[in-house]
Formats: structure tokens, C-alpha cells, sequence
């Protein structure tokens, strides 16, 4: 099943999976297996597909050709809301609803399957998970910062407990403090959850820092498929290069700075 | 003055509920209609476009052309489905006016509807909502202020607007304004104004109240002001509950001399036991129409009128030759009683200033003929297009210089003051004689007679209790009288109300019938 209460994630399989808007390819005959409770990462520029890609998995958009399988269930058989109701899904702009308080936001998806009775025990629960304090509860999302809504976010989507959460750029419009410590808190709560996480994002050093596989996108094409590791060490092609050589460039720039600085300091 | 006042106000409870049940079910009305088109309208741009292009053309008709319009629409579809529709009263004021409030609802709702922010729309996705709970849990919420508002507008322009269903025989607040325009009595116009202009105000501000308790989510302040609002909805309605069905509906065309008539024959009918009310300020085309399909149950017209209009006769017969063939006609075309002549007429009257009239030796209409091209032309609102004008002109070579139109009221002032030089007034208008103005002889009988008499709809034309109250004014009121009774009305000093004028010609019918 994709979601099961002690939570190990799903795999994901993609075959020949394809999305053209008239003339415009976005994903390009890509298959791949994803195996269940990893945290995988797509890089690339922007549009190089890989939004196109998470969404195909929850139907969000569907794909013109090719199958998306999660835990052997071909997507195309179940009913979009119902598959959506089972994924966990959190992307740049957050959404939450600013007509409802932050534990209507939350438990918005039990409301949805109906789960009325544990709503209350549950938002708690949640907001716990994501280090929130519980007076939270009672607010309206626009009393809220920026990273304290997406840890809402994040709440909401792992309201249902879902085994597979899909993340479009989730942390982009955070400041660096912000996002560097919700990362740093989500990668544990994928761990601690056993969850699947598919990642999207143009940052690589969040990539690397987050995730377990990197898959590396380009014209709606999948250049580059290696574990971080990899990725660093070099030889997997001149898109993964080019995306890895820019953390590396900043990183090496301020170990310079600081060794100037120390050589001033003596 | 206190009097006038309460005269005024007496008639206002009546009038409001009226006017409070018209507007708000042309607004729930135009609701229905809107939000479901407005949904449709947000998901298609197309479509949106298409709606708000009509929506937005229908507001550029004056209210008044589009009250107009649905008369012979109606007509033209009760034909077609073999009757049973009533072109008259509130069925074209509700459609009128709620095409009226179509834009405002609509426009709101569809930038209420696409304004809801992509991010929460998204987020409803990816959560698995369906459609309708998309709708429900999230666009309708954070749509409904700027929705409330739309109303809001609309609530306000259908309010005004309805003070012109008058026009088509809805009885309304307009009934005050429309009367008092015409007989100049400015605490009538007045009274009308006040009450519809408060109704407008208080429904604005309860619907301002409930549209800020939803963009502050105060669930309680909203329905206490909605809990307000509709109880303030029953009270106003009340008095149409308790009416009773069997009223007597007395119409009246738009000047003193019907307003006086009526009066008149429902003081009588009031005696006899019955219950009155008056459908004032009707158009001479729609009258008959009414009294035809019993939306009113009786009123005076004028021989010439039907003649012309009804019956699209061009020939001139004699005045009581033609009484007869107008009672035959009606009868059986229509089942309308011609219930007798009142005994004066009140034909159209060429009128000059008499220093004009003795220095231009004005005596007869060949006379005026002769000096049409220098002369300006001042008529009432339908006079050019009815076909006693057709029959003048075929008579008479006559060219104006100028021709203007003018509220009844104020021709007469008009040519005194030089405005214009000659008028098309009534023959037994009271103004006449007390302006001195000389009115000049048709000496080819171009114009038709024009003897006032009562007809009766189908549905009262065997009620013999009802036929005996107004039988003693057949034949009763002579035309001194009835400029006498027009002038107590019309005149600017010591102005009496048509009632008043009524019961003073009622005095005079019983004294004559003493005397005699």
C-alpha cells in the first residue's frame, strides 16, 4: 500500500514516461525506479522538467505517454483524489488557506477523509513534529513568518501519514537561516518516519546536503543518476559538473577568504 | 402641511412592502442566476467574456427602456403560449430589474472567484480535493467578501431602480414620486424619495455590516446582521400578507384628471363595501391591456384613445357613434364593459398665449398653420408619436420650427414663460382658463372626441353590486367641473390632493343630482 501507519515509504516506478505540451517536450521518455524509503533529489535548471516529473507521480498533471507505478499500483487506476489524499505534497508558495486557522490547515486532509474524531490529538501531534509551539494552533496563517508557515506545510502534507511525500522546491523562498534548520529537521523526520521523499530542486547544495540520490535534469532528460558522493568525486557527466562546480567554487572561495584572514590575524 | 405629510405616509407602509418584496426577489433572483454562471464564468474565459459583455450591455439600457421593453416581450410570449401571462405589474419589473443587477453580482463573483490565490488553488489539489470541495472549502470562503460586495451594489441600484416599475403597473415607493411629480406636490416626491433612499441605506449598511464580518471571519456579527436584515424583510412585507384577495384595482394614466377619477370612483366603491387600491401613473398603450387581462378592474379613458390606439381606426365618425362602437368592440374583442360616458371630454387643444393669438390673429389651427415655421412646439411625452399628431399634420399643413416634450405639468408653465409658443394641452385641464391661454378651433375635425368613459374588466363586468356604486357618475361630470377639480390639483397655490379634488367633485355630481 502507499501509506501504512508504521510508515515505511513506497517505491516508485517510472516507464517511459512522457509529457509534451504541443510542440514543447518537458519530460522526455524517462524510466526509473525509485527504491522505497529513499530521499532522492532532482536538480537542474529551470525548465528542465523535473517539476513536471513530481507532479506526474500524483497526477497533478499526467503524463501523454508512458506508466507511473508506486508500490506495484499503477496511478492511472486510482481516482487523482484519492491518490493525492495518500501523498504527502508541499511546494515553494506553501498554500496554506488563509480563511482557516493553522489546525483547521493542518488537519485539513483528515477532514477530507473524514477522520473527524482524532483531529484535535492528532494537530498537536503534529505540531510537535515539526517544532512548532502549540498556541500555534489557534492563529490565522498570515500571523505567521515565512518558515514557520511551511513548517505547516510540511504538518499538513504528514497529516494523513502518508509514506510518500513529494517536495517542489520546498524551501526556495526562505532565508538562508530558515531553510538550512527546516532542511536540516525534515531530513530527520524522513529518517525517523521511514518516509519516500522525492525532492525538486535548482539548489545543489541542498541536494547534496539532503538527499541520498541525485538525479540531475536537462531538457526534460535525465543526465546524471549518483549518490552525492559521487556526484563530488566527478566523471558523471558535464551537466552534473556544471551544477556541482558552483558549490564548490563558494565553498573553495571561503576557505580562501578565511585563510587570508588568519595569515592578516598573524 | 402636517396633513399633506400624513397623507404621504399613510401610503407608505403599503407601498414599501411592495417595493421590499420586488427589489429582493429580483436580487435573490439575479443571485441564483449569477453565482452558478460566475463559477462557469471563472474556470472559462471565454464564456466569462461572453456573460459580462451582455451583462455589461444590459446595464447601458436606461432602467426605464428596459422596464419598457418587457412589456411587448411579454405580450408578444403570452401570445405565443396562448395567454395566461400577465405583461403587466411584476413580472416585467422582476425580470427588468433583475437583468439590472445581473452585472454587479456577476463581475464581483468572477473576480471574486479568479482572484482566489494559485497557491491555495494548488495546495486544494494536492491535497485531493474534488471540485465541488475546492469550491466549498476554499474559493467560495475567500471569493464570498468580494461576492458580498457585488450584492451589496446591486441591492442598492435594484432599490433605486424599482421606484420605476411604476411605470409598467408595479405599485412601488415610484408610485409617490411618479404622483407627486405630476401634480406637483413636492411632499409626495419627497415622501418617496425619503423612504426608498432609507430602504437603500439600511440594506447597504446591514450588507456592508455582514460583507466585513466575512472578510474579518466574525461568524456571530454576520448572522446577527443577516438575522437583522431578514427580520427587517418580514416586518416591511407584512402588510401584503394580511391584504385581502378580493381588492378592487383602480388604474390610472399619468396626470391629475385620472388621478382624481380614480379617487372618485373608489370613494363610491369604498361606500358600496369594497376594498380599493390604486395602480397610478399607467401608460396610455398599457392601460387597456391591463384592464383586458384584469390586472386592474376598472378606469376612465377616452374615446379617442382607444379609438386610435386600440382599435387603429384613422376615420372620424360621431362622438356618441363612436362611444357605441368602441362599447361593441371591447366587448367582444376583449370582454371589456364600456360602462358609459362620464359626460365631459377631454380632447388634445391647440393652446397659444392670448397676446400671440391677438397679435398673430390666431383663431383656428389653419391660423397656426400659417405661422408653424416661426413657432416652437411644446407637447407632452407621447403627443408626436400618437396618431392624432398623424391626423393634425395630414389636415393641416403644419411645420415647427422646433418640437420639445414635456412632463404634463410643466407645458403650461413652458409657454407661459415663452419656451415654446404653442402647446398640445388637454381640453379639460383647469390651467388653461387660468392662464388665459386661447385655445384654437379644429375646424376640419381632425381630431377625433375624446368623451372620458369607465371601462370595466371581464372579471368584474357581472358584479352587479360593483356596477351600481359607480352608476350614479355616468353621465355626471361636466367639463367646468372637471377643470375645476384638475385645477385644485395642478395649481401652485392652496394645491389640494387628488382626493380632496375628488371629493369636491362628488359634492358637486350629489348637489346637481339635488337640483335637478
Amino acid at each position: 500500500m502507499i501509506s501504512t501507519p508504521s510508515a515505511s515509504g513506497p517505491a516508485i516506478s517510472l516507464q517511459n514516461v512522457r509529457r509534451t505540451y504541443g510542440t514543447v517536450t518537458a519530460v522526455d521518455d524517462i524510466s526509473l525506479e525509485i527504491v522505497a524509503g529513499s530521499f532522492v533529489a532532482l536538480v537542474g535548471l529551470s525548465g528542465s522538467g523535473k517539476s513536471t516529473l513530481l507532479k506526474m507521480i500524483n497526477r497533478l498533471i499526467d503524463p501523454t505517454m508512458g506508466e507511473v507505478l508506486i508500490a506495484d499500483d499503477n496511478v492511472k487506476a486510482i481516482d487523482p483524489h484519492i491518490l493525492r489524499r495518500r501523498i504527502g505534497y508541499v511546494f515553494q508558495n506553501i498554500g496554506l488557506f488563509p480563511h482557516m486557522t493553522i489546525s483547521r490547515n493542518i488537519a485539513i486532509g483528515l477532514e477530507l477523509a473524514g477522520e473527524k474524531e482524532v483531529q484535535s490529538e492528532r494537530v498537536a501531534e503534529l505540531l510537535d513534529l515539526v517544532e512548532l509551539p502549540q498556541e500555534m494552533a489557534s492563529r490565522l496563517p498570515h500571523q505567521l513568518s515565512g518558515g514557520q508557515q511551511q513548517r505547516v506545510g510540511v504538518a499538513r502534507a504528514l497529516a494523513t501519514r502518508p509514506g510518500l511525500m513529494l517536495m517542489d522546491e520546498p524551501f526556495g523562498a526562505l532565508d538562508p537561516v530558515t531553510r538550512d534548520s527546516l532542511a536540516g529537521q525534515y531530513k530527520a523526520l524522513h529518517e525517523k518516519l521511514g518516509l519516500t521523499t522525492i525532492i525538486v530542486t535548482h539548489d545543489m547544495a541542498e541536494a547534496l546536503y539532503l538527499a541520498d540520490r541525485i538525479l540531475v535534469m536537462e531538457a526534460g532528460q535525465i543526465k546524471a543518476d549518483a549518490t552525492p558522493a559521487e556526484l563530488l568525486s566527478g566523471g558523471v557527466g558535464a551537466e552534473a559538473e556544471a551544477l556541482v562546480a558552483i558549490p564548490r567554487a563558494q565553498a573553495a572561495h571561503l576557505i580562501a577568504l578565511g585563510e587570508t584572514d588568519g595569515v592578516k590575524k598573524a | 402641511m402636517t396633513e399633506a405629510w400624513q397623507q404621504a405616509f399613510s401610503r407608505v407602509p403599503e407601498l414599501l412592502a411592495a417595493h421590499v418584496q420586488l427589489s429582493f426577489s429580483a436580487l435573490l433572483l439575479a443571485m441564483a442566476l449569477c453565482l452558478p454562471l460566475a463559477i462557469w464564468a471563472a474556470r472559462a474565459p471565454k464564456v466569462a467574456a461572453v456573460i459580462l459583455g451582455f451583462a455589461s450591455l444590459v446595464q447601458t439600457i436606461p432602467a426605464l427602456a428596459l422596464l419598457a421593453l418587457f412589456y411587448p416581450v411579454l405580450l408578444g410570449l403570452s401570445a405565443l403560449l396562448g395567454g395566461g401571462i400577465s405583461a403587466l405589474g411584476f413580472l416585467p419589473a422582476l425580470l427588468a430589474l433583475t437583468l439590472y443587477a445581473l452585472l454587479p453580482i456577476l463581475r464581483n463573483a468572477v473576480t471574486g472567484l479568479t482572484g482566489v490565490s494559485p497557491a491555495a488553488k494548488q495546495a486544494a489539489d494536492g491535497l485531493g480535493m474534488t471540485t465541488v470541495q475546492k469550491l466549498r472549502l476554499v474559493e467560495a470562503p475567500l471569493a464570498a467578501p468580494t461576492i458580498m460586495a457585488g450584492i451589496r451594489t446591486a441591492a442598492v441600484w435594484t432599490i433605486g431602480a424599482a421606484t420605476l416599475s411604476t411605470t409598467v403597473g408595479q405599485a412601488s415607493l415610484g408610485d409617490l414620486i411618479f404622483a407627486g411629480l405630476q401634480t406637483q406636490n413636492w411632499t409626495l416626491v419627497l415622501t418617496g424619495c425619503l423612504a426608498s433612499a432609507g430602504l437603500a441605506i439600511i440594506v447597504d449598511l446591514l450588507l456592508g455590516v455582514i460583507e466585513r464580518a466575512i472578510r474579518e471571519r466574525q461568524k456571530m456579527m454576520a448572522w446577527g446582521a443577516a438575522v437583522a436584515l431578514g427580520i427587517g424583510l418580514v416586518i416591511t412585507v407584512l402588510p401584503t400578507l394580511n391584504r385581502s384577495d378580493d381588492v378592487v384595482v383602480i388604474g390610472a394614466k399619468g396626470f391629475s384628471e385620472q388621478f382624481i377619477l380614480a379617487r372618485l370612483i373608489g370613494s363610491r366603491l369604498v361606500e358600496a363595501g369594497y376594498e380599493v387600491r390604486y395602480q397610478d401613473g399607467l401608460g396610455s398603450a398599457v392601460v387597456f391591456q391591463a384592464v383586458a387581462s384584469d390586472d386592474i378592474d376598472i378606469y376612465v379613458d377616452y374615446s379617442g384613445t382607444i379609438w386610435t390606439n386600440q382599435m387603429k381606426r384613422t376615420d372620424t365618425v360621431s362622438a356618441e357613434d363612436m362611444v357605441q362602437e368602441i362599447a361593441k368592440w371591447s366587448l367582444s374583442d376583449h370582454g371589456v364593459t364600456m360602462f358609459g360616458a362620464l359626460g365631459f371630454e377631454n380632447t388634445y387643444a391647440f393652446a397659444v398665449r392670448p397676446e400671440d393669438a391677438e397679435s398673430k390673429r390666431l383663431r383656428t389651427l389653419d391660423d397656426l398653420a400659417r405661422v408653424s415655421p416661426e413657432f416652437t412646439f411644446g407637447t407632452d411625452l407621447e403627443f408626436l408619436e400618437r396618431p392624432e399628431w398623424d391626423m393634425v399634420q395630414a389636415a393641416y399643413p403644419i411645420r415647427f420650427k422646433e418640437s420639445r416634450s414635456f412632463n404634463p405639468t410643466f407645458m403650461y408653465p413652458a409657454l407661459s414663460s415663452g419656451d415654446v409658443d404653442v402647446i398640445s394641452a388637454f381640453s379639460s385641464d383647469g390651467r388653461i382658463a387660468a392662464n388665459g391661454f386661447v385655445v384654437l378651433e379644429d375646424g376640419r375635425g381632425a381630431v377625433p372626441s375624446y368623451e372620458a368613459m369607465i371601462l370595466v374588466a371581464p372579471g368584474r363586468g357581472g358584479d352587479d353590486n360593483f356596477l351600481n356604486a359607480i352608476k350614479p357618475l355616468v353621465g355626471a361630470i361636466t367639463v367646468e367641473n372637471m377643470r375645476e377639480a384638475n385645477y385644485k390639483v395642478d395649481r401652485e397655490a392652496a394645491k389640494q390632493s387628488p382626493r380632496q379634488a375628488a371629493r369636491w367633485l362628488d359634492e358637486q355630481i350629489r348637489n346637481r343630482k339635488i337640483n335637478k
